[in-house]
């Protein structure tokens, strides 16, 4: 295996709300690899985002991050401010959801590619903008000398994600982190952007974190996949593995639920993800499983290889195996 | 942009007609000014009233005066005053002078000071400063200006007289009394105290838009991307958060200089401080027609002046907008 870029340990996030401490994320391990492509699948609040903003030290200063997390060999956690202004956006750069509000609507593009450039390297402004332009060139954008002097509304969804892009792979960082970049964009235009995400990364050969809740994006792009559940890594190991024959109940439940050929009905997973304030004791999943026993309430379940895959679940040697068609 | 500019002016000048032919319309009908004339001028002459009627378009048939007076207005033939025949024309700009300075001083100090409150607010949201500074807003709106002018007067003349010997700021006026010429320092002197009545209000009022104002843009998300960018905060604040947060404050603040022409009622009338206000004040508690409607023309002109600069700073300060 290649070497490691980024390497998460025990990493716990938790945040003072009126009802008291609620943690969202709750001891997540996890390793990038340079050049590859990771997934990072969960529903809404299962703090897969929150992990990786608590990476990128964007969390607001009332959330409390604890644990370990090394970049190239450098730890993040409690390093200074001015340490990580350092880091961001030039070894780790994320793309985010939205991309019709992550463009300062009152800035051209160009100007806004050229900020993250003379940010971090020691660029004239003229160099900047001409960099800027190449960047919208990679990233797809037709006509970039031109677009580049345009404003965000000028873009459409499709494109302002690109110019998003552009601007997070503009100091060639070593990690690149997609938060759900294809959620709010038409399925066509979803295809498009992840195969900018797949061209950048094959180009530079920076690691990509694909953060989605969609499996289907993962079983497209992705290397590896991590499972995540709240706020817990559940289930980890390559796309193939996973796919082929998953381990855990809830990835089963996850694969169960998509859409494919031959099935005639969707088999959802009951019930709802817990409450994060007051998580079920044990295995947080016991609740919505079917394979639930009494083992499951006891502990946290820690993540365990089983064949080759790494699971968190007590009973994974018990249950039947997985019969999934995707 | 220009064509734009050069059509707004065009539409100002029917809107200028119809608000004053409403406005002559109000004077005629709830002053009357004829009436007016004849109490001022108890011994005036049957030609000297048929003059008057004449000269400021007084005739029975409303429309037709109202022609008369626009035609006599436009080509600068302005009937005296009905006390004492004074010329209107440097009685108003006289006026206008005096607030202008009055309102320029007091807006400037206003939204400058107002500016920073509002940052220094809603960087820390709920925090101790952002409190303080909320409810000295809240109070800063809620006092009227003549409670916190007389408290002002009695603190600043009455009270300092009687502890240092001598007072601080005059209380009334824009000079002492026959004081003739320019003198920049017992202008500013005489100013201080209205200037600073105004000044409260307007602080607490763009203290509080100011704060909502970046509030919004701080929580918007390409904050979180310029953040993400690794600059600095201070460049994140002034480069993205100011520059949007400001869109909505720069245009408000034109729409309020243009009503501040209109004077500051009552401002101007607890200092006697020569302006539009008591202007205002004056030539309608006496009936005074011909120092009226040159008065109107001024306030609606620049009412329209400073909507159309309000809506050219809008286009110029956000990209999204376009002038059509």
């Amino acid at each position: 295996m290649s070497e490691k870029v980024l390497e998460i340990r025990d990493l716990r996030v938790t945040f003072d709300t009126p009802s008291g401490p609620l943690e969202a994320v709750r001891g997540v391990d996890l390793d990038v690899s340079a050049g590859e492509l990771l997934g990072v699948v969960g529903e809404s609040g299962s703090g897969k985002s929150v992990s990786f903003l608590a990476t990128m030290g964007l969390l607001p200063a009332r959330a409390r991050v604890t644990g370990s997390v090394l970049l190239a060999g450098e730890q993040l956690i409690g390093a200074s401010n001015k340490y990580m202004r350092s880091v961001r956006g030039r070894l780790l750069s994320m793309i985010f959801q939205d991309p019709l509000s992550a463009l300062n609507p009152v800035h051209r593009i160009g100007n806004q590619i050229a900020e993250m450039l003379q940010s971090h390297q020691d660029l004239s402004k003229r160099d900047a903008e001409k960099r800027a332009i190449e960047l919208l060139d990679i990233v797809g954008i037709p006509q970039p000398s031109e677009r580049a002097t345009q404003f965000p509304h000028e873009f459409s969804g499709g494109m302002r994600q690109r110019v998003v892009i552009a601007i997070a792979i503009a100091n060639n960082p070593k990690v690149l982190i997609a938060d759900e970049p294809t959620t709010a964009l038409d399925v066509t235009v979803q295809a498009q952007i992840l195969e900018v995400i797949e061209r950048v990364q094959e180009r530079f050969g920076t690691a990509v974190v694909l953060i989605t809740h969609d499996l289907g994006v993962i079983a497209r792009v992705a290397d590896r996949v991590n499972v995540m559940y709240a706020g817990r890594n559940v289930e980890q190991g390559t796309i193939d593995s996973l796919f082929d024959h998953p381990s855990h109940p809830y990835t089963r439940g996850l694969l169960a639920s998509l859409p494919g050929p031959g099935k005639q009905r969707l088999k959802p997973i009951t019930g709802f993800p817990p409450n994060m304030l007051n998580p079920p004791k044990g295995c947080a999943f016991h609740t919505r499983c079917e394979y639930a026993a009494e083992i499951c309430k006891l502990d946290l379940p820690e993540l365990q290889t089983f064949g080759d895959l790494q699971t968190a679940c007590v009973r994974v040697k018990e249950l039947p195996k997985a019969e999934i068609r995707v | 942009m220009l064509r734009y500019i050069f059509r707004r002016l065009a539409w100002s000048i029917p809107t200028l007609l119809l608000v004053t032919f409403l406005v002559y319309l109000a004077l005629r009908i709830g002053t009357n000014p004829v009436e007016s004339y004849k109490r001022v001028n108890p011994r005036a002459s049957r030609a000297k009233i048929q003059q008057y009627i004449d000269v400021n378009g007084l005739d029975p048939n409303f429309v037709q005066g109202y022609f008369k007076w626009l035609k006599n207005f436009i080509t600068g033939d302005w009937a005296p005053s009905i006390k004492g025949r004074r010329e209107v024309w440097p009685a108003l700009k006289d006026a206008m002078a005096n607030t202008l300075r009055l309102g320029t001083a007091a807006t400037v100090v206003g939204i400058f000071f107002g500016l920073i409150f509002g940052v220094l607010a809603a960087l820390r949201p709920g925090g101790r400063r952002d409190v303080f500074i909320n409810t000295s807003a809240f109070v800063g709106i809620s006092i009227p200006p003549f409670i916190s002018a007389i408290l002002l007067q009695l603190l600043f003349a009455v009270y300092w007289q009687r502890w240092f010997g001598f007072s601080l700021f005059p209380t009334s006026g824009v000079y002492p009394a026959g004081h003739t010429g320019f003198d920049l320092f017992l202008m500013l002197k005489f100013m201080a105290l209205p200037t600073i009545i105004v000044a409260i209000q307007v602080i607490a009022t763009y203290s509080r838009y100011m704060r909502s104002s970046l509030l919004d843009v701080l929580n918007s998300d390409y904050m979180r991307t310029a953040r993400s960018k690794g600059i600095s905060e201070r460049r994140i604040l002034i480069k993205h958060g100011m520059r949007n947060a400001l869109i909505p404050v720069v245009t408000i603040a034109a729409l309020d200089v243009g009503s501040i022409v209109g004077g500051l009622i009552i401002t101007e009338n607890i200092f006697s401080y020569p302006g539009m206000g008591l202007y205002f004040l004056k030539s309608f508690g006496e009936g005074d027609f011909p120092l009226l409607m040159p008065w109107m023309v001024v306030i609606v002109a620049s009412i329209l002046l400073f909507n159309l600069i309000a809506d050219i700073s809008y286009a110029w300060l956000d990209p999204r907008i376009r002038l059509e």
